[in-house]
């Protein structure tokens, strides 16, 4: 990131590139600013509205999505990096018409109030039991060098990327285990 | 007033809307878009006071992309209204860092944000003041506290009482300035057409942002309509409208498009309210029994120059505890800073850190342990109103709460716990917050094909009142709740009072339940049949609620904290909190649950977390984003507990509900300020309990 | 944000020239990894620069074993699949602590290797362009000094600033004596860490050796067998999702009862990660005890220079210090 400076205001054009987006496993032809997220790309060119935007600066995880089955910020993801990735949504977790497990256990258990970070915490989740199915360990993991359980500690930590304001973690943390244990 | 019998209050339903916010199919209010849509962002000043003396508006027209760029000598003109907050662009002044004085429309969010960015604002700038003190000479007496308690109050004489008690705890506590943060930040879509204007809002009332906005823009009520039919949390901060909802739709009106426009998360520290800071004094005058002669709370917060919000930060402390010998008051200052607003259990939050802290010092003080302390000022009236409580099972939820949390044989002496390398302790607080009511409409609706829909322009912001209201309906109907859809968050629906003051249920619920009665009745007299149109009922709660009879009414909680310190860092976690609550009838056992674990969560933020730091030098809060503004992650919240104690109040309302949306925060702090104090011998009056305030310390 | 070119590079020679090609267009030209912090950087305005050079498509994602037991780690891998490499996890462990201790789980799928180690500092001021900050706007001033600066820098700092660097996992590279691969538009080179950042002294606007047009292809871990001992400790005002307060990355290589050999860096003290060279002489032949752990934690932080609501990270930092160096005594 060296290189940069600040050179002051500068009335540019924008710059767009024509990509196609593979999204929930259909594919999208889209014009996109250079300067665009794949948030912002999302909901306002999509009309994909589960990912939200909470911070705009990955700090809230509200935005989280799947790149390639990996769950990634996308208000920190511009368009234009991701045309050759396979996006997943929470439009695309449900299968059929039926609520995916880690879906239909969040209602179950309560997981949530307003709704508004739910959409990323289902994302996140649903990558995090991978995760840890593949064995990566994380800040609470006593030995980083053996091998990982998804325990109540392990899906704190791992969904803590994840903001709730309106304090549902702890059933948050039961639907996770439910699903994922 | 007796309460229906109610097969499905009391039962654990799902949340209706569960399938629609797990499946992102839940539309909040900035993802409504109308065709040739523009996207408005907001320029915010960058002196904390003065005068705007340009905006080079012209300049940033040549970007491509740009529709507009409004300041106050170009915007339209709204109806010179009372409240300052919302009459933008109308005049030069700046009040206070960050108040918005220009919005730029783009064909694109991109182009929007980049305008505003280049967008060049000339200032006048004046010295300003941001810094509340208690002794800062500007203090004055406001004429009331929010919504409209008495400034002051006093009994007996308090000075006299504190100078002949044996046992005087005298502390000044203080809390910092707190903001609401809701995930979903605030935001509004505003439309113009032949019929008026309609605003995609994320509100906590729909009928209120209607009932302000018309008149700025000189509309009757009916030329505006205001839907808001998921609002992703407000805490308090989505109250009442906000600059934003003005900005939308003076930025629609100024372009001739549909504008959206929401407050970034940075933005949203200086426009969109917060909690006052404050500094309190408290002082408890006892026996060596630990029974209260004097308790006298004073506090001092700070309001902006543009709008008064008086916190009521010591009105709980005039109903807690039985004492002869009383006085409560509050001062404000007026500052060059954001307007202070309603956050969740204004003056019962800040107010019951300072009063339970006290509480705990004069346990320690007497020797007496806290539970016993408390129970021992239990009042049999309303110490200061004199009334009789509706209910009042304080004594009830900390004997409760304190069998199940498992803290008999407590050891009350500080910092000899030990477990691995973290101190251990232990801490109590008990919880309360008033029952309010307020008048609205419903109507309920007989569907021709069977079925009914009942219709009020409540707002649920996550608090599971589609869901109650739900159960309520149903249960008034004598149907089951599939049978029920409700219709909520249109002001085009019967007038609502708003998702506040944790009034919700009671004051909906009353609604939903006579429009059902009265629906009711026309059924019967029909027979049952339900005409080709359908049939319906309407109701207005107003008659009603004139004429309840005097009571106090509270719900009442007790909170039990267990916190670890770490003995090298000084890093506070807390293990477990259990909250006992006695709260009326509780409707819908799974999201009451989630009410007040949110809410004690929350409080567990407020107490070793949240904190907007002033910057003195610049006039804003600092540390404007998530990564700064930490409130609990996942990994903070572990053991979070609440259970209820079965509680029938007849004076309540139909259900037998008091509010549950708000106690869970209240004394949630003071729990875990006290149990730091059980773990380490450190009594931390200041919020919040950061590790810096430990290190160097016991620790 | 300024409208940008986006370019996606292929290899190291075309992405060094494209970032180069944009220097020469007066643009302004930065690589492109993860974009966790540069992309959030261009939309605070404090980073605007005319071309992005996409540089996560190069073939440096990968470990390679060096000889002697060391490793070579591909500036682009992604902080998440470094931290779960089982070579990583047995060898290092307390690189994999450091990474798997920094933002999230979401933030670590996407930032690199190289972009972590070239994160700016999180001070307020510094994100704040409507604000006077030396290291984005050299000359302007320093509020910090004067204003908010909790969780600033202790140790190394200026007059002109007093940023901290927000790296974790760059502690454990400090400690180890990585060594950063480096192509950049005079060849090729490479720097040991800690000497990849530099201390702001007046000119705080740099806080690398690095060259325009510089672009990181890798980390070298030198073999060190006794880091299998090793440990990364974070202390945070959150539980988790949280920068440090202080950290320290240390590996301690103890025979009976005596320290032989050891590793000691500090995070969120300064304006690099840290190395504690003074305590590590001091360590170095000394008995493997409370005390000695103590005075060379002492030895180390004489040279702090604390600001007035900061002062609390020296007696912090000390302690963790000694925990930490007690922890891995009693691990092995």
């Amino acid at each position: 990131m060296n290189g940069e400076g600040n050179s002051g205001p500068v009335f540019a054009d924008p710059i767009t590139a024509d990509l196609m987006l593979s999204v929930n496993g259909d594919e999208h032809p889209v014009t996109v600013d250079t300067r665009e997220t794949l948030l912002d790309t999302l909901r306002e060119h999509l009309d994909l509205i589960g990912a939200k935007k909470g911070c705009d600066h990955g700090q809230c995880g509200a935005c989280t999505v799947l790149v390639d089955g990996r769950r990634v910020k996308s208000c920190l993801t511009l368009t234009v990096t991701v045309d050759d990735r396979e996006i997943t949504t929470v439009e695309g977790l449900a299968v059929d018409g039926a609520l995916h497990p880690m879906q239909a256990a969040f209602v179950e258990r309560d997981a949530f109030q307003c709704g508004y970070c739910t959409p990323g915490q289902l994302c996140s989740a649903v990558a995090m039991v991978r995760e840890v199915a593949d064995g990566w360990p994380s800040a609470v993991t006593a030995d980083v060098s053996g091998p990982v359980a998804l325990d109540d500690d392990e899906i704190r930590e791992r969904m803590s990327g994840n903001l709730c304001r309106c304090g549902a973690y702890v059933n948050i943390v039961a639907a996770i285990r439910q699903v994922g244990a | 007033m007796t309460t229906v019998a109610a097969p499905y209050s009391g039962t654990a339903l799902d949340r209706v809307d569960g399938p629609e916010k797990v499946t992102g199919r839940a539309r909040y209010a900035y993802e409504h878009a109308p065709d040739d849509l523009a996207y408005a962002v907001v320029v915010q000043s960058t002196i904390a006071r003065g005068a705007v003396r340009v905006v080079d508006a012209d300049s940033v027209l040549q970007l491509p992309g740009i529709i507009a760029a409004i300041w106050h000598e170009n915007a339209p003109r709204v109806a010179p209204i009372e409240d300052a907050e919302l009459t933008v662009l109308q005049s030069p002044r700046v009040a206070y860092r960050g108040q918005v004085v220009a919005v730029v429309v783009a064909e694109t969010i991109e182009s929007a944000t980049e305008a505003a960015r280049l967008l060049r604002v000339d200032y006048q700038v004046e010295p300003h003041d941001v810094e509340l003190r208690a002794d800062h000479p500007g203090m004055y007496r406001p004429d009331h506290v929010n919504p409209d308690y008495a400034t002051d109050s006093e009994l007996g004489d308090p000075e006299a009482a504190l100078g002949f008690a044996p046992v005087v705890v005298d502390a000044t506590y203080t809390t910092p300035a707190q903001h609401h943060n809701p995930i979903e930040p605030h935001a509004t879509v505003a439309v113009w057409d032949a019929d008026g204007l309609t605003l995609y809002d994320s509100t906590q009332s729909a009928s209120a942002v209607r009932a302000t906005i018309a008149p700025l823009f000189g509309l009757p009520p009916e030329s505006v309509r205001v839907v808001s039919p998921y609002v992703g949390g407000g805490f308090g901060s989505k109250g009442a409208p906000h600059a934003q909802v003005v900005l939308a739709a003076l930025a629609a009106k100024q372009v001739g498009r549909p504008v959206k426009l929401a407050a970034t998360r940075r933005q949203m520290f200086a426009v969109t309210g917060y909690r006052t800071p404050t500094v309190q004094r408290v002082r408890l005058g006892a026996d060596e029994e630990g029974r209260l002669s004097a308790v006298v709370h004073e506090a001092f917060e700070q309001t902006a120059t543009v709008k008064e919000f008086a916190e009521q930060t010591t009105v709980v402390t005039r109903m807690m505890y039985a004492a002869p010998h009383r006085r409560t008051s509050h001062r404000l200052v007026r500052l060059d800073v954001p307007v202070p607003t309603w956050m969740r259990a204004p003056g019962e939050t800040p107010g019951m850190f300072a009063l339970e802290s006290a509480m705990d010092e004069l346990a320690v003080a007497c020797g007496i342990d806290p539970v016993e302390l408390r129970v021992r000022n239990e009042p049999t009236v309303d110490p200061e109103r004199g009334l009789p409580f509706s209910s009042r099972n304080l004594v009830a939820c900390l004997r409760e709460g304190a069998a199940r949390f498992g803290w008999a044989g407590r050891d009350p002496e500080p910092g000899v716990r030990r477990r691995g390398r973290q101190l251990i302790g232990t801490g109590v607080a008990s919880s309360t917050y008033p029952v309010y009511r307020l008048p609205s409409q419903a109507t309920a609706r007989a569907e021709p094909g069977g079925g009914f829909t009942v219709k009020i322009a409540a707002a649920d912001i996550g608090t599971g009142a589609r869901t109650v209201l739900t159960q309520i309906a149903a249960d008034a109907l004598g149907v089951a709740p599939a049978q029920v859809r409700m219709e909520v968050g249109d002001s085009a629906l019967p007038r609502a009072s708003v998702a506040g003051g944790s009034s919700g249920t009671a004051s909906w619920g009353t609604a939903v339940v006579r429009a059902c009665e009265a629906l009711t009745d026309v059924l019967h007299r029909r027979a049952g049949d339900v005409p080709p149109g359908g049939l319906e009922a309407s109701v207005d709660t107003a008659e009603e609620l004139r004429s309840q009879r005097p009571f106090s009414r509270h719900a009442y909680g007790a909170q039990f904290a267990e916190v670890g310190v770490d003995l090298d860092t000084g890093e506070v976690r807390v293990l477990r909190l259990l909250g006992a609550f006695a709260a009326g009838r509780i409707i819908n056992p799974k999201t009451a649950r989630s009410q007040f674990i949110g809410g004690m969560t929350m409080g567990l933020s407020m107490a070793l977390f949240e904190e907007s730091v002033m910057d003195v030098e610049f006039g804003d809060y600092l540390n404007r984003d998530l990564a700064q503004y930490h409130f609990a992650a996942c990994a903070d919240v572990r053991d979070v507990d609440a259970f209820w104690i079965e509680e029938e109040d007849p004076e309540l309302n139909p259900m037998g509900s008091k509010g549950i949306g708000e106690i869970g925060i209240v004394g949630t702090a003071a729990a875990v300020a006290n149990a730091v104090y059980h773990a380490t011998g450190l009594r931390v009056r200041d919020l919040p309990i950061r590790l810096d305030r430990l290190i160097g310390g016991a620790v | 944000m300024r409208p940008f070119a986006y370019e996606r590079a292929a290899d190291v020679r075309s992405a060094v020239a494209a970032c180069a090609a944009g220097m020469a267009d007066g643009a302004g030209a930065v690589y492109l990894g993860g974009g966790t912090n540069l992309v959030d950087l261009m939309r605070l305005g404090v980073v605007s620069p005319g071309v992005l050079v996409d540089v996560t498509r190069l073939p440096f994602d990968g470990v390679e074993e060096t000889a002697g037991g060391g490793l070579l780690i591909g500036a682009a891998m992604r902080n998440s699949d470094l931290a779960a490499h089982p070579l990583v996890r047995r060898r290092y462990p307390m690189l994999t602590q450091a990474v798997v201790a920094g933002a999230s789980g979401q933030v670590r799928n996407m930032a690199t290797v190289g972009g972590n180690l070239l994160q700016r500092t999180r001070c307020s001021y510094f994100q704040d362009v409507t604000k006077p900050c030396n290291k984005r706007a050299p000359g302007s001033g320093c509020p910090a000094r004067n204003g908010d600066h909790r969780n600033l820098a202790v140790i190394g700092q200026s007059e002109s600033c007093v940023a901290t660097h927000p790296s974790d996992m760059a502690v454990p590279l400090a400690a180890l004596g990585a060594i950063v691969h480096i192509e950049g538009p005079g060849g090729s080179r490479k720097v040991p860490m800690p000497g990849l950042h530099r201390l702001p002294g007046d000119t705080p606007e740099r806080d690398t050796v690095l060259e325009p047009g510089d672009l990181i292809t890798a980390v070298e871990l030198p073999p060190l067998p006794f880091a299998v001992r090793s440990r990364y400790r974070k202390v945070r005002d959150r539980a988790s999702f949280a920068f440090a307060v202080v950290s320290v990355a240390a590996a301690l290589d103890v025979e009976d009862g005596m320290v032989r050999d050891c590793r000691i860096a500090l995070g969120g003290v300064a304006h690099v990660p840290w190395r504690a060279e003074r305590a590590e002489s001091a360590l170095r032949g000394s008995p493997a005890t409370e005390a000695a752990f103590a005075q060379a934690a002492d030895e180390e932080l004489a040279q702090a220079t604390p600001l007035p609501h900061n002062a609390f990270k020296v007696p912090l930092a000390r302690n963790v210090v000694v925990r930490t160096l007690l922890d891995l005594v009693e691990a092995s």
